[in-house]
């Protein structure tokens, strides 16, 4: 949990001047707002915070923000910011990327940094398709999505995030639609505010290889029961779910990750009597 | 037993087994013994293939002054048994006057031990062990070993108590009663191999690895922060880190693969903290890609690579230099960043601790090219001399007025860091091509420029004169007929070679390079200068070493090229053969 | 997006001042981005139209500004402000933007996000009794009224039998 003393910030504090290059409609411009209004809210200054991604188009979000950032490769963000955060407890980490980068190569890493509960937040957003790379289909893309790589549709059932979230034993898990500004910084806020490994998926259109998906602003809808703590109602919940239930699934009670670290850092100079003959 | 006649600068003997006989335990016990009493040493260990209870060979040389490999042949060996020893017989060649000692009742002796001429004899290991209750075999070993290599008793009785203290006075004395009647059996062998006086050496001397060597250094050069994920042979560096870094105020990470771990030192590095990783040859291929992201945006970090035989799976319990190509090359894209190489287990040490000095001034990748030959190689050392050499990063120093260039063109090519958390610094560090703001840029001059800023910040550094050991075994500026280039761990033998033929009056110049890459191509042929016949020796199966030099430089007069894969490391003698044939070809 | 039962909890006049501001603020900083964005992409047409769009916004918060100095004005926290979605209801949804947007589209959904701002106040204006909130929530709805029309004016210039059937003939490109 980083809850840093209040100062007022406005979201504009938060972005950085360069324009995206993402196609005007995208939905990572919503999620940008949205990260940006939370991160007003949660008064961090801009320079505690570290805005950690991949390989992807959401993944360009750091340089948009006025946060440190780092734009790593494809798939190893949550690696970066575990190291980040251990070694720099003080700092906000948001590791943020979508949805090939984050199931697919980043797949293994996804499910040990829900294992391992460091105290960060994990935002991806997800367009079910790869749209750096030209529409290709994505692990949450339906296995009937025709494309150029995977004629007729994957045939492939799509991972379900927030099930192998619950599962490898996050702390907080929860899906927002991008659209829905209000909803999406609540859940940031909180996400954020939460200790452990926070993990959101946020369901944001892809409006160049995915047009159909301006759909969802109607297909979404609230999940109709509350959150909860308690994992196996959150796994019955989860596994009828249909994809659009947007609202936080789960708050856990799980201590975050420690390092054992020592209060006080001692003389390396002790670190030779072991070898002394 | 007849008093020892000829004292001797050196000694090696082995002491095998199988089954959990503890043949390992025994070698470290013998060790220590010695370097109590004031000897140098060092041991390295055979093993088969299984997790426990395979065949183990403890081979121990013990001398009167440091040493840093092998000698060409063991004086003895003791088989608590005989089973599978053929596995290690070429790694254990006996000298002609030798002795083998093993047990009738574990096996046949090998072909190989019984073609080479030495005395055998017989000992009932197992028997004698069990007539004593809680008795173990290896300990008679150990007391036949000490007195026939003229080791105090008593101090092997005392390096016993100290091991044994958490196991009881029961076990201790077991112990204790099987060193005597292994001593007093020693009395029935007409050999011994006694050690002459140990040369005056520092006052503090340590036992140590070189993984664990490396693992101080690195927390000396300031290291507090190391992601681990194990591989053999590397694993005792990230073993020994974990409760050292928790010590001084750090922290390990155990990652999920190498992937996630080297990505998590970049990450703890970008935060500030100077970080490691260790692994070895298959991890390092699987870190490349990270390592070019370090180097794109400029982040320093440690990558020690304890290299085993390859390619592929290899053979992971053996040492090899084949690592030399993915370590300078590996990247894709124009990626220039450091490789630095230890020389002995004791500058594995210092090698590290350079390391981290070196990555955190240039803000860039540096690879420590280790082997299993060092890393898992136990020595007695002089205590190593502190050197001043700790990671300093230029970092941003505080809130910044003006816009701040994380990437700005400098006269060195190191431009100043900002750290996560000061005001005014934020910036996208980026694997992408960028402008000196971090911004992603496709742009001609921001790529060049770019790329010229981080060839130019490592190929300028100030490396002094730690590039490279260069010895003479006549003295300092005078002629000599041959010189000896190799690299890291193969210093040792070189050295070794380089005395031992200055002894038969042939003038050798050893010049073993610690700095790899970059190469410096002035200072190398600087130290050529007057070399008229060098001898490049190396440890792979290609010659990357050899390719490595000549596609840098043109090297001066007449080249000839040693070079040979593992298992069999390159010994003393087979160099000292390859000088004495040149001079007389 | 339409006035609902948020809008009933406006409590004071001043309260109504920040939020009217905060509308017009959004507004301008909205069209300023969608301009950015239309930059990036190279549609001279929207940059230009935005940016115009931009600047009456800025004019209209400007007029607010006036009208808030001599006046208790709450400072709101921005997840306080009582319209029921996260943004203000003048802004112009960002999903709904597309690259080769031409300025009919673009004005369409301008009169949208100004007629969800009259409806803001028209709303108000219908709910309370509070006389001086009744006061300002008519000048404002008026006033976005008044935006409606110039909007609907603009849209003319722009007929629908005039619009043309824009593609790109390009492919998408590959950028990592």
């Amino acid at each position: 949990m980083n809850i840093q003393k209040t100062a007022t910030f406005k979201a504009g504090d938060y972005k950085s001047d360069l324009t995206p290059v993402w196609c005007p409609g995208c939905g990572d411009f919503h999620v940008l707002l949205s990260v940006t209004k939370a991160l007003a809210e949660l008064g961090t200054p801009p320079e505690n915070v570290a805005v950690i991604s991949g390989i992807g188009c959401s993944s360009r979000i750091p340089a948009y923000t006025n946060c440190y950032g780092f734009h790593g490769v494809h798939g190893r963000s949550l690696a970066l910011g575990a190291g980040l955060k251990v070694a720099r407890p003080d700092l906000t980490v948001m590791v943020m990327s979508g949805d090939g980068d984050g199931f697919s190569i980043g797949g293994n890493h996804f499910l040990h940094a829900c294992r391992r509960n460091i105290d960060m937040t994990y935002i991806v957003m997800d367009n079910r398709v790869y749209g750096m790379t030209k529409g290709q289909p994505s692990p949450t893309t339906e296995p009937d999505w025709d494309s150029a790589l995977s004629p007729g549709g994957t045939g492939l059932s799509p991972f379900h995030p927030l099930v192998i979230a619950l599962a490898s034993g996050a702390n907080f898990v929860a899906r927002e639609f991008s659209g829905d500004i209000k909803g999406s910084t609540r859940t940031i806020v909180e996400a954020v505010r939460h200790p452990g490994f926070s993990f959101v998926e946020i369901l944001s259109p892809c409006v160049t290889f995915r047009p159909d998906e301006r759909e969802w602003k109607n297909q979404t809808h609230a999940a109709a029961v509350e959150a909860t703590d308690d994992p196996a109602r959150a796994a019955r919940r989860i596994m009828t779910d249909d994809g659009f239930n947007v609202g936080i699934l789960y708050r856990g009670h799980r201590k975050p990750y420690e390092t054992h670290v020592k209060d006080t850092a001692g003389d390396p100079a002790v670190l030779e009597e072991e070898f002394a003959i | 037993m007849r008093a020892p006649g000829h004292l001797k600068k050196s000694i090696s003997f082995a002491i095998i087994g199988s089954g959990g006989a503890g043949a390992l335990t025994a070698g470290a016990i013998l060790l220590e013994t010695a370097g109590k009493a004031g000897w140098y040493g060092i041991m390295n260990r055979s093993v088969g293939p299984q997790i426990r209870g395979g065949e183990a060979a403890a081979l121990v040389r013990l001398s009167t002054h440091p040493v840093n490999c092998m000698a060409e042949s063991f004086d003895f060996v003791i088989a608590i048994d005989w089973r599978n020893a053929d596995r290690f017989a070429a790694e254990m060649p006996l000298a002609a006057d030798g002795l083998a000692i093993g047990d009738s009742a574990g096996g046949d002796v090998p072909a190989t031990i019984v073609a080479s001429g030495v005395t055998l004899a017989q000992l009932a290991m197992k028997d004698l062990a069990g007539s004593v209750k809680g008795g173990r075999e290896n300990m008679i070993a150990a007391g036949l070993a000490a007195k026939l290599a003229g080791l105090p008793i008593d101090s092997v009785m005392a390096v016993i108590e100290a091991k044994l203290a958490s196991k009881g006075e029961e076990a201790i004395n077991a112990s204790r009663t099987c060193i005597s009647i292994g001593a007093q059996e020693a009395e029935r062998f007409e050999h011994s191999f006694h050690l002459d006086k140990p040369v005056p050496g520092s006052a503090r001397r340590w036992l140590i690895t070189g993984n664990e060597a490396i693992g101080l250094g690195a927390v000396r050069g300031g290291v507090r922060f190391a992601a681990a994920y194990p591989i053999t042979p590397a694993t005792e560096v990230l073993e020994w880190l974990a409760p050292a870094l928790t010590r001084v105020g750090g922290a390990l990470v155990q990652a999920e693969d190498e992937l996630a771990s080297i990505n998590m030192a970049i990450g703890a590095s970008f935060g500030g903290r100077a970080s490691i990783t260790a692994t070895s040859g298959p991890g390092l291929a699987l870190m490349v890609e990270a390592l070019g992201l370090a180097t794109a945006s400029e982040i320093p970090i440690v990558v020690v690579d304890v290299m085993r035989g390859g390619p592929s799976t290899g053979i992971p319990t053996k040492s090899e230099q084949s690592d030399l190509n993915i370590a300078v090359y590996g990247c894709h894209g124009d990626a220039p960043h450091i490789v630095v190489a230890p020389l002995s287990v004791a500058d594995c040490l210092f090698t590290a601790q350079w390391a981290v000095h070196l990555a955190e001034a240039m803000q860039a990748p540096a690879i420590v090219l280790s082997d299993q030959s060092l890393g898992q190689a136990r020595a007695l050392v002089d205590r190593p001399a502190d050197i001043a050499f700790v990671g300093k990063r230029k970092v941003l120093e505080s809130e910044v007025e003006a816009t701040y260039h994380r990437y700005a063109l400098t006269g060195s090519g190191v431009s100043p860091m900002a750290l996560p958390g000061t005001a005014g610094g934020q910036y996208t560090a980026d694997g992408l091509t960028h402008t000196t703001k971090g911004i992603p840029s496709s742009k001609e001059s921001d790529h060049q420029n770019q790329l010229d800023k981080r060839r130019h910040k490592i190929e300028s550094f100030d490396y002094g004169n730690h590039w490279a050991d260069i010895e003479t075994s006549n003295g300092a500026g005078t002629e000599t007929q041959f010189t000896i280039l190799t690299w890291g761990s193969l210093a040792g033998p070189a050295r070794e070679a380089m005395h031992i033929l200055a002894a038969e009056g042939i003038a050798v110049k050893l010049l073993a390079m610690r700095l790899i890459s970059p190469f410096l191509k002035q200072s190398f042929l600087d130290a050529l200068q007057g070399s008229q016949r060098i001898l490049i020796v190396e440890q792979t199966h290609s010659g990357q070493f050899h390719e490595y030099l000549r596609a840098k430089c043109d090297l001066p007069g007449e080249v000839r090229h040693f070079h040979r894969a593992g298992p069999k490391l390159i010994g003393p003698a087979e160099i000292c053969t390859r000088i004495r044939d040149w001079k007389t070809s | 997006m339409t006035g609902d039962a948020a809008t009933r909890l406006i409590e004071t006049a001043g309260e109504l001042l920040a939020h009217a501001y905060q509308m017009e603020l959004e507004a301008q900083e909205r069209y300023g981005y969608l301009a950015d964005q239309m930059q990036m992409h190279n549609n001279v047409d929207l940059t230009k139209l935005f940016r115009e769009l931009a600047r009456v916004e800025g004019i209209h918060a400007s007029g607010i500004l006036e009208q808030m100095k001599d006046m208790q004005v709450p400072q709101i926290r921005p997840p306080d402000y009582k319209w029921s979605g996260g943004e203000s209801p003048e802004v112009v949804d960002m999903g709904d933007m597309h690259y080769m947007m031409s300025p009919r589209q673009a004005l369409l959904l301008a009169l949208k996000a100004e007629q969800s701002a009259f409806e803001f106040f028209d709303y108000l204006l219908k709910s309370t009794d509070n006389q001086e909130i009744r006061h300002f929530a008519a000048e404002f709805a008026e006033e976005e009224q008044e935006h409606v029309e110039l909007v609907l004016r603009e849209l003319k210039k722009y007929p629908e039998s005039d619009e043309p059937a824009r593609e790109d003939m390009d492919p998408p490109t590959q950028q990592e």
